[in-house]
């Protein structure tokens, strides 16, 4: 049974890493702390190059609603605050600290009494800088948090992990089931939500196992869904979740459906239970390239660069380094890229995988039509793209592409689809910008 | 600027960069997905090929060495128009390796008279190439199938040679020659003598007809060969060979002394070359798997249309052409099916 129509079935090649644990790694010489880890405002810094700062101090408070703070993931000095290289490519406002030797004793480890009410939960989460982990960012106190008139029946955990390689989540989930259930219970009651579905691929079955006998609250079910990429993409989720279609242009609560990340409940279980700030996550480090892949535990700031060489380093050949998953993620122009609180994986392909062929004309053969899981024509979005076609555009829902890459990545032709089309939802926003 | 892309860099060499922490390492950019399929056009042209040669080794059986001649003039029109015309854009070799010239010249074989002129078959190759896919730009270009704008001008232009037809003869299979001895087609018969053929004989091919076409056997194993592949459409063959069952059978119910018998019709003819292999081609035929459905019943009826009241006892190579005219169209209305209504 196929829970959205399209999608396609890349090799998994979880096998790489799901079977390692999560290992934690030792505190680098530096980290690089951007400003700006989620959707929203970049953050103000509150310390000054010179000045030491501690495990887990605020070191950028959240300018505007939508935003979340940023704490040091080290004990150190901080050395500069510059634009430094951030995952995204761009060049973005960072506090570079230099770790001190001796790292002190990890301090949350008093459990407190949880509060009883919703608001001191979404303030512990705001404080904690919590934010989406699975990729988008967005800050979770603000999600949890529906503007009046929207009302909110259902939470959905999303253990789906449907892109190939990434197994942080699948290693979460079966090494860490009991915080994602706290998790989940501190959202359901932050929300005064009483059903909660907590979803993931049948290509993680010990991962389910641990998951049904977790101590969910009660109006909790697991989902066992099939794999099929994208099936982790919010909309299909919640599709196959609950049969309900978020609007064009719409959100999820639209549909009075809230989607977290399993990752992202467990950082609020230590945030609401411990105070702890979000400031090391767990990140695959996998793909042919790299020597030893694995699942770590990572203090935020880290570079790749320092992050490959604790697990080994390259193998000869690595062409492209990959900051999410090989579908969605972005190719790294350096190695100096911080590990920031919305990197679940980096993945390093070889040379051979990534400089294809250039692409061959389009035959029209209607693959892409077919697996676009949105039920979009991409072949005709990137032509109308390519001709800056905004009618056109608008009319064929060129805003409705969630960018999962089914099409390019089905395309026989290897034309790249996704960066035109990426090319026309801008051109398009931009006119309605400038309409409004 | 060349809308293959190349201005969003997936053109030439991949953007590289160098990297401060490792000296050695050369980090490719580009742009997500990083992953690909193994699919590629020269892989579903040549596996298209592959799956045409059953018909023509029953083409070479039935109608001798002269049926190979036939081929490799098809062929070398089609692939000599497609290397001149890829010499003016400077790249020899590129687009002929990709395959589609070749099927297009196999395909256009394969629907000509065992005994048609070898020059004329050459021609034929060369036209379809050059007025069929090189004058509307190239590969994923052009509106209509080539090889049947290739068969159609050589209907036009040499109606007597297109329309004798050779009994196959297995046994005389040492002369370079074939019989001009049968004049008629199946089709030909039940259509002006109204003579049914036996079935047997079409399904396994034993009869007049065009270089590739009789035996629906054998097309039939390669047509399947291609779906348990997804290269095609299940719709297209399905649609259209379906629509021309009941249709001539809806007739036959109507008054079964005027009109031909269903099942004949579907084994007599160009309708299983056309319908596995030149209606499911995907340049030429709708986006959508609606689409495409409309467009293999509208194939189907043609076909009927043309065979029962037109002129001519076979309208395969017309009706696909028409619907390829049509394919604009088609797409422009059957729309996918969106997965996110409209916000109310």
């Amino acid at each position: 049974m196929a829970a959205f129509k399209g999608g396609v079935h890349p090799p998994e090649t979880k096998e790489f890493s799901a079977h390692r644990p999560i290992s934690v790694l030792h505190a680098p010489k530096t980290v690089v702390i951007p400003l700006h880890q989620h959707l929203g405002a970049p953050c103000k810094p509150t310390v000054k190059a010179r000045e030491h700062v501690a495990l887990g101090q605020l070191v950028g408070e959240p300018q505007g609603r939508v935003s979340a703070p940023v704490h040091s993931s080290v004990s150190g000095t901080v050395k500069s605050i510059e634009p430094m290289s951030h995952p995204s490519g761009k060049r973005v406002e960072a506090l570079v600290i230099e770790v001190d030797a001796e790292q002190p004793e990890w301090p949350w480890t008093q459990r407190r009494a949880a509060p009883t009410d919703p608001q001191e939960v979404l303030k512990a989460i705001s404080e904690a800088g919590i934010v989406g982990m699975g990729g988008a960012g967005f800050p979770t106190h603000v999600k949890l948090n529906p503007p009046p008139g929207k009302r909110v029946d259902t939470v959905i955990l999303n253990g789906c992990e449907c892109e190939p390689f990434l197994t942080a989540d699948h290693r979460l989930m079966v090494e860490q089931a009991e915080r994602i259930a706290a998790g989940m219970r501190h959202i359901m009651h932050a929300m005064g939500v009483a059903r909660g579905v907590v979803a993931l691929e049948d290509n993680k079955p010990d991962a389910a196992e641990k998951l049904r006998n977790a101590p969910w609250p009660e109006g909790v079910a697991v989902r066992v869904l099939p794999t099929r990429y994208p099936q982790g993409a919010e909309k299909m989720l919640i599709k196959a979740c609950l049969g309900r279609r978020v609007p064009s242009g719409g959100l999820p609560m639209d549909v009075g459906v809230v989607v977290q990340n399993v990752a992202t409940a467990a950082a609020v279980a230590d945030a609401v239970e411990y105070g702890t700030p979000l400031i090391r996550r767990v990140v695959t480090l996998t793909g042919p390239g790299v020597q030893e892949p694995g699942n770590y535990l990572v203090p935020i700031g880290m570079t790749v660069g320092d992050l490959v060489e604790a697990a080994g380093g390259l193998r000869e050949g690595a062409g492209a380094v990959i900051f999410g998953g090989p579908m969605m993620g972005v190719a790294q122009a350096t190695m100096d890229s911080p590990i920031i609180k919305t990197t679940s994986g980096v993945v390093v392909l070889m040379e051979g995988q990534v400089s294809a062929d250039g692409p061959m004309p389009c035959l029209r053969c209607g693959r892409c039509v077919e697996v676009c899981p949105m039920g979009l024509a991409p072949v005709m979005l990137a032509r109308s793209a390519y001709k800056e076609r905004l009618d056109l555009m608008e009319k064929l829902s060129i805003l409705d592409c969630i960018e999962c890459g089914c099409c390019a990545f089905t395309c026989p032709s290897h034309r790249p689809l996704v960066p035109w089309i990426r090319l026309g939802k801008g051109l398009v926003t931009a006119a309605r910008r400038r309409a409004a | 600027m060349d809308p293959s892309g190349e201005r969003i860099g997936h053109g030439g060499p991949p953007s590289r960069c160098l990297t401060s922490a490792m000296p050695n390492l050369q980090l490719v950019i580009e742009s997500s997905p990083h992953l690909r399929t193994a699919e590629s056009i020269p892989r579903i042209m040549w596996t298209v090929a592959g799956t045409l040669a059953p018909a023509a080794a029953m083409g070479v059986y039935l109608f001798g060495p002269r049926a190979v001649l036939l081929i490799l003039a098809s062929l070398l029109g089609a692939l000599l128009a497609e290397v001149l015309a890829d010499r003016w854009r400077l790249s020899l070799w590129r687009v002929p390796s990709d395959g589609s010239a070749f099927v297009t010249g196999l395909l256009l074989a394969l629907c000509l008279p065992p005994g048609f002129p070898l020059f004329e078959a050459f021609l034929g190759g060369l036209v379809a190439i050059a007025v069929g896919k090189q004058v509307f730009g190239g590969l994923g270009h052009n509106i209509f199938n080539p090889a049947l704008v290739g068969r159609a001008f050589l209907q036009a232009a040499f109606p007597v040679e297109i329309t004798t037809w050779a009994a196959p003869n297995p046994s005389g299979w040492r002369k370079l020659g074939v019989d001009a001895l049968t004049g008629a087609t199946p089709l030909a018969q039940m259509k002006f003598e109204h003579v049914a053929p036996a079935l047997e004989k079409l399904f396994i091919g034993t009869t007049g007809g065009s270089l590739g076409e009789t035996s629906a056997l054998a097309l039939v194993i390669g047509g399947a060969v291609l779906l348990a592949l997804r290269y095609i459409d299940w719709r297209v063959p399905l649609g259209m060979i379906g629509t021309v069952f009941l249709f001539t059978a809806l007739l036959r119910l109507i008054n079964p002394a005027a009109y031909p018998d269903p099942v004949s019709q579907v084994f007599a003819g160009g309708l299983m070359l056309g319908a596995w292999f030149m209606a499911t081609d995907m340049v030429t035929t709708p986006l959508t798997s609606g689409g495409r459905l409309v467009f293999a019943v509208g194939c189907g009826v043609l076909v009927v249309i043309i065979r029962i009241w037109g002129g001519l006892p076979e309208g395969v190579m017309y009706s696909i052409l028409l619907m390829n005219a049509v394919t604009p169209l088609i797409n422009r209305y059957m729309e996918p099916h969106r997965f996110a209504e409209a916000a109310s």
